[in-house]
C-alpha cells in the first residue's frame, strides 16, 4: 500500500511524531511505500539539526534524518508554517533575509500542495497529531 | 492526477487558543486550486471558528474569520456542522456566520453552504470520504 502521513505536533513535547516515526519505520518493513512524510504546524520542529536532547534520550529529529537516509523518504516540512517558527534552509534564509539555517539533512521545505497531492496520490493518509 | 478524491477537512478546535484553526484554514485554500472534491466539518468547539461577530482584538491575534468569507468563491461551499455540538454550546445556525457560494448551475444565484449534521451524518460522511485531514 501506498501510504502518506502527516505530523502535526512537535517533538518531545507531543508523542505524535513518535508515533508516525514507529509507524512508518513498521510500514516499511512490512514493505508498504510511504509516498511522503508532510510535517505541519509545530510538527516542522521536527526538522531542526540544532536540537541537543541529552544523551541518554531518543534524538527525534535526527532519528528522520536516518530513517530518511536509509529508505529515500521524502520529509517535506510546510514552507508557511516553517516561516512562523523559524525552520530555515538556504532558500528561506535568503529570501526572509535570514543569517543562518537550521534545516536538519534529508528534510526539505516546501508548499502546503505537497500535502494535497500526498492526500491524492497515497491509498492512505495517516494524520499524528491531537 | 487526474482522479478526484472527497477531501474532508475536520475542524474541532476554538479559534484563537491554538493555532490549527488558521494553519487549516491554509490547507483549505491551498487544496481548492487541486480540483478535489471538498468539505469541511466544524463539530466540537471547531463551530466557533465560524461565529458571527468575532473580535480578536483584546488577545492581539488576528481575527482571520472574515477569511471563511471567500471560501464560496474557491468552490468551497459544502461546509457541514454538527448540531449537538452546537446545541452543547448554546448556538443555533443563526449565531453562524453567513457562508454562501453563487451556484453556477443554477444562473449563479446566492446559496447557503453550510448545513447541519447529526453525529450520525457526520459519521456518514466521514466513512465515504477519501482523505480526511483533522484539525
Amino acid at each position: 500500500m501506498k501510504i502518506s502521513i502527516q505530523v502535526n505536533e512537535g517533538p518531545y513535547q507531543h508523542q505524535s511524531s513518535d508515533s508516525a516515526y514507529h509507524f512508518v519505520k513498521s510500514a516499511l518493513e512490512k514493505g508498504h511505500e510511504i509516498f511522503r512524510v508532510f510535517f505541519y504546524h509545530d510538527g516542522v520542529n521536527n526538522g531542526t539539526r540544532l536540537a541537543s536532547p541529552p544523551q541518554d534520550d531518543r534524538n527525534v529529529q535526527q532519528r528522520w534524518s536516518d530513517l530518511a537516509k536509509e529508505h529515500d523518504l521524502d520529509l517535506v516540512i510546510c514552507v508557511a508554517a516553517a516561516q512562523r517558527r523559524g525552520i530555515v534552509d538556504d532558500g528561506e534564509a535568503e529570501r526572509n533575509g535570514k543569517d543562518a539555517t537550521n534545516i536538519m539533512d534529508g528534510f526539505r521545505i516546501s508548499g502546503l500542495g505537497q500535502l494535497i497531492e500526498a492526500g491524492i496520490q497515497a491509498d492512505r493518509l495517516v494524520v499524528f497529531g491531537d | 492526477m487526474s482522479e478526484i478524491k472527497k477531501f474532508l477537512y475536520v475542524n474541532r478546535k476554538a479559534p484563537y487558543g491554538t493555532v490549527y484553526a488558521l494553519e487549516s484554514l491554509e490547507v483549505v485554500l491551498i487544496g481548492a486550486a487541486f480540483d478535489q472534491d471538498v468539505r469541511l466539518i466544524f463539530m466540537d468547539d471547531g463551530v466557533f471558528q465560524i461565529k458571527k461577530g468575532q473580535n480578536a482584538e483584546a488577545s492581539g491575534m488576528k481575527n482571520f474569520s472574515p477569511t471563511y468569507n471567500a471560501l464560496g468563491d474557491y468552490d468551497v461551499n459544502q461546509i457541514y456542522v454538527e448540531k449537538e455540538s452546537l446545541e452543547a454550546r448554546g448556538l443555533t445556525l443563526d449565531d453562524l456566520m453567513d457562508l454562501t457560494y453563487e451556484d453556477e448551475d443554477d444562473d449563479w444565484a446566492e446559496k447557503k453552504s453550510i448545513r447541519l449534521l447529526s453525529a450520525d451524518e457526520i459519521r456518514d460522511l466521514m466513512e465515504e470520504s477519501d482523505v480526511v485531514l483533522s484539525f
